[in-house]
């Protein structure tokens, strides 16, 4: 074992080969908001193309559908889907996050069951932790699920879930234990959206589109098995959904390359008329992109020889977030004036996306556990420093 | 692709850190700021039998016959004891360049004295003036335009420029160039010049690194005893949050560090690009480190007494030798910025 940062001829060989599939897939123009009924309808469609080709979810087990890929050919083939400008994914859910949970801790007729399916998006994916009383502070959730027979009687509001008002399924924390405190007494189930007693609101985002629903569940019956893992080992099973590696392939370092070669192709286009204080920025906001890039090959080196990740997580967290917030930024300083245009008026055609991408970006810091929360984290359980 | 240090080189890195920690403390570092060349000759020995001088020398001459990534976590090493001795100098600098002009005698001569620590040979390159430990200097190997002299320590004469990090014996050489003393000229030398340049910024944001890890941990050994309200002050939030900043930082400089290091070992295709990314991101991680210690500790970092300032120093020195951020972010923007370079997803070789 030691340093070597080429690649090796297989590794090379799969970059060409999902090169040259890419390159005959993806869809010429790029498909609506995934956040609009028509637009969720086709990226589904294209979740399908994708999983007919296999591509659909690389790292998973050949039987389930995947190619048992290792981080870092993982890392390539998103290189490679955001180089072509790929639509995005909208079970990414399912997909990375509930998925390697399933494989983890699910029976084998919970596999056989929802895999497939979720492979090829027929049932995407929504995630339901949030309550309006619990955030940050998760342990904090409410909503219950009493036993009942061979099915758990389920009550209480989660909120906040993305793609919630189009998805088919959604993974809730639920208190089983209601003289319970805290972290104990959760339980870890799975919900069909359209289940009798569901009632699904859809909450318009900054931008105006239905990005996250709120969902009500009022005398919801649900089958004992569609728990996973144990009852009252829910807050294990989540803690190993929110795991590290399932960070990565939400935030691969790819899509950050991608907005620095954007934003760089932007600075050449504007070149003439800005000053050095910009042409600082953009070169910070490639290096940062770059930074995250390595460190990523370093900690998937560190994964694939056997090593693990903790908190770490937290630090990479807080970089890729930060850095997306400053990319937009620098963009939208480059923009001058048109840079408060929506995409629809004329004059911002060509450049109305930052806008777009700088709203997202600032939810960044906030979803999957809050910045501040990451920098306790750090500090306390990286650094050693007593806990408030 | 595997980016990864080997166990052999982490044990030796673990051994180094063991080492300084009883060999350089501060109280012996403090020792030699009111001596006359501030060196340590034992300590220097010492360096030479741990194997550390001649890590890039070749075992013919005394070294390891090793390269830049069995050598950078030692040069981390260096910045977390706030060595003094001329490390990077004499062996992240001047050794290669001995080794890599090609000639026998001159590599004969110096390298197995260089390698067991009975010498010292700094470089001087017009891209930085200020040389460290030029007095002490047996041998100088000094940039005139393009052409690369060897010059005795007896044959220039050290003008002291004091510098805020006592420990850093800066000098302005002047001296004369003669034919006798020319090693190298036109495009050989330049290439060298270059190449040495670059090995300059490596090992300056090497030592940042290891300056930064101390900085944290200084604030935070000091975070949790000292108590205000009637708590450590490291369970304040606002203390936390300094410190988890600078520790993103650290975290994501590393990997660029050791990028660099790689790409210095192979010739890579963007090495210049790739050390100057690694000093801006080194120097911004070890200068935060340095303010958000201070403040931390209070009024009794900014005291003398207190070690602090050793890294503090040290981290303000570097962030301007051998090239400022703003020189290095310019280096960096003339490649990713030019027309026609390939940026994008999986860096610029995918
Ligand atoms: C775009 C988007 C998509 C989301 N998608 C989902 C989803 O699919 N499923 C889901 O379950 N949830 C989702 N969330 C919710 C997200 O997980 C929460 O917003 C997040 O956990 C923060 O909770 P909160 O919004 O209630 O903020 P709060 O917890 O109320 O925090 C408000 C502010 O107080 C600060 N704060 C709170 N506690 C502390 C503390 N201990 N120390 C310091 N500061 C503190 C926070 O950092 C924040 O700045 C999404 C959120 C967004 C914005």
């Amino acid at each position: 074992m030691s340093m070597d940062l080429s690649y090796t001829s297989e590794q090379q060989a799969f970059r060409q080969e999902v090169r040259s599939w890419l390159e005959e897939h993806v869809p010429d123009e790029p498909l609506p908001s995934m956040d609009t009924a028509e637009g969720f309808q086709r990226h589904r469609e294209w979740e399908r193309v994708l999983a007919a080709g296999r591509w659909a979810m690389v790292t998973w087990p050949e039987e389930f559908g995947g190619r048992a890929a290792d981080l870092i050919t993982w890392l390539i083939f998103e290189e490679e889907y955001y180089r072509a400008g790929a639509p995005g994914r909208v079970n990414q859910n399912g997909i990375f996050l509930l998925g390697p949970t399933l494989m983890e801790y699910g029976t084998d007729e919970q596999k056989a069951r929802y895999l497939p399916k979720m492979g090829t998006s027929e049932e995407v994916w929504a995630q339901g932790w949030s309550e309006p009383g619990a955030g940050s502070d998760m342990a904090a959730i409410r909503a219950t699920a009493v036993l009942d027979g061979d099915h758990y009687v389920c009550n209480g509001q989660k909120t906040w879930a993305s793609r919630g008002a189009f998805a088919d399924w959604i993974f809730c924390i639920f208190r089983t234990d209601p003289d319970s405190q805290r972290h104990k007494g959760l339980t870890f189930i799975l919900a069909p959206l359209d289940a009798e007693g569901v009632t699904v609101r859809p909450i318009e985002q900054l931008d105006g589109e239905t990005g996250f629903a709120e969902v009500f569940f009022d005398d919801v019956r649900i089958p004992v098995s569609h728990r996973l893992g144990e009852e009252s080992a829910g807050w294990k099973v989540a803690m190993s959904t929110a795991g590290f590696e399932r960070g990565l392939m939400l935030r691969s370092p790819a899509r950050f390359e991608a907005t620095a070669k954007r934003l760089v192709d932007l600075y050449r286009r504007h070149e003439d008329r800005l000053d050095g204080r910009v042409r600082e920025s953009v070169t910070r906001a490639w290096m940062n992109a770059e930074a995250y890039r390595l460190n990523t090959y370093a900690t998937a080196s560190r994964i694939i020889a056997g090593g693990s990740i903790g908190s770490e997580a937290s630090l990479n967290k807080i970089f890729w977030s930060e850095m997306d917030v400053q990319m937009h930024e620098t963009a939208l300083s480059i923009l001058d004036a048109r840079a408060q245009l929506l995409p629809r008026a004329p004059a911002a055609a060509d450049v109305g996306s930052w806008l777009d991408g700088y709203l997202f970006s600032l939810a960044g810091p906030i979803y999957a556990g809050t910045n501040e929360i990451q920098r306790n984290v750090i500090a306390e359980r990286l650094l050693g420093l007593p806990r408030s | 692709m595997e980016f990864l240090f080997s166990e052999d080189q982490q044990l030796f890195q673990e051994g180094v850190r063991d080492f300084l920690s009883k060999e350089c403390t501060p109280e012996q570092i403090r020792s030699l700021w009111d001596t006359d060349d501030g060196r340590s000759q034992g300590l220097w020995k010492a360096l030479g039998e741990l194997g550390l001088l001649g890590v890039l020398a070749s075992e013919d001459h005394g070294g390891l016959g090793g390269n830049e990534v069995d050598f950078v976590l030692l040069l981390e090493e260096a910045g977390r004891a706030a060595l003094s001795e001329p490390l990077a100098q004499n062996s992240a600098l001047a050794i290669p360049l001995i080794r890599d002009l090609g000639s026998a005698e001159l590599a004969n001569t110096w390298l197995p004295r260089l390698t067991a620590g009975e010498a010292t040979a700094v470089v001087g390159l017009e891209a930085d003036p200020l040389v460290h430990a030029a007095d002490s200097a047996d041998l100088l190997i000094l940039q005139h335009g393009s052409e690369l002299h060897a010059v005795p320590g007896d044959s220039v004469t050290c003008v002291r420029q004091e510098c805020n990090d006592f420990s850093r014996r800066l000098f302005q050489v002047d001296w004369t160039p003669d034919t006798a003393t020319c090693i190298a000229s036109g495009s050989q030398a330049e290439a060298l010049i270059d190449l040495t340049f670059d090995r300059a910024i490596l090992a300056a944001a090497a030592q940042q690194l290891g300056i930064c890890q101390q900085l944290i941990d200084l604030a935070v050994d000091y975070a949790r005893e000292r108590e205000q309200f009637g708590v450590p002050i490291g369970s304040f939030q606002a203390v936390k949050h300094m410190l988890a900043n600078v520790a993103v930082k650290l975290e994501f400089a590393r990997p660029v560090v050791y990028r660099a290091a790689d790409s210095v070992a192979r010739g890579g295709d963007h090495r210049s690009l790739e050390v100057s990314h690694a000093k801006v991101a080194a120097c911004e991680a070890a200068v935060a480190g340095a303010k958000a210690s201070l403040q931390v500790h209070g009024a009794i970092g900014y005291t003398w007494e207190v070690d602090l300032h050793l890294w503090m120093k040290r981290a303000w020195a570097l962030d301007v030798a051998w090239g400022t951020p703003s020189f290095h972010l310019a280096r960096v923007g003339a490649t990713v910025l030019a027309d026609g370079t390939r940026i994008g997803p999986g860096g610029l070789d995918a």
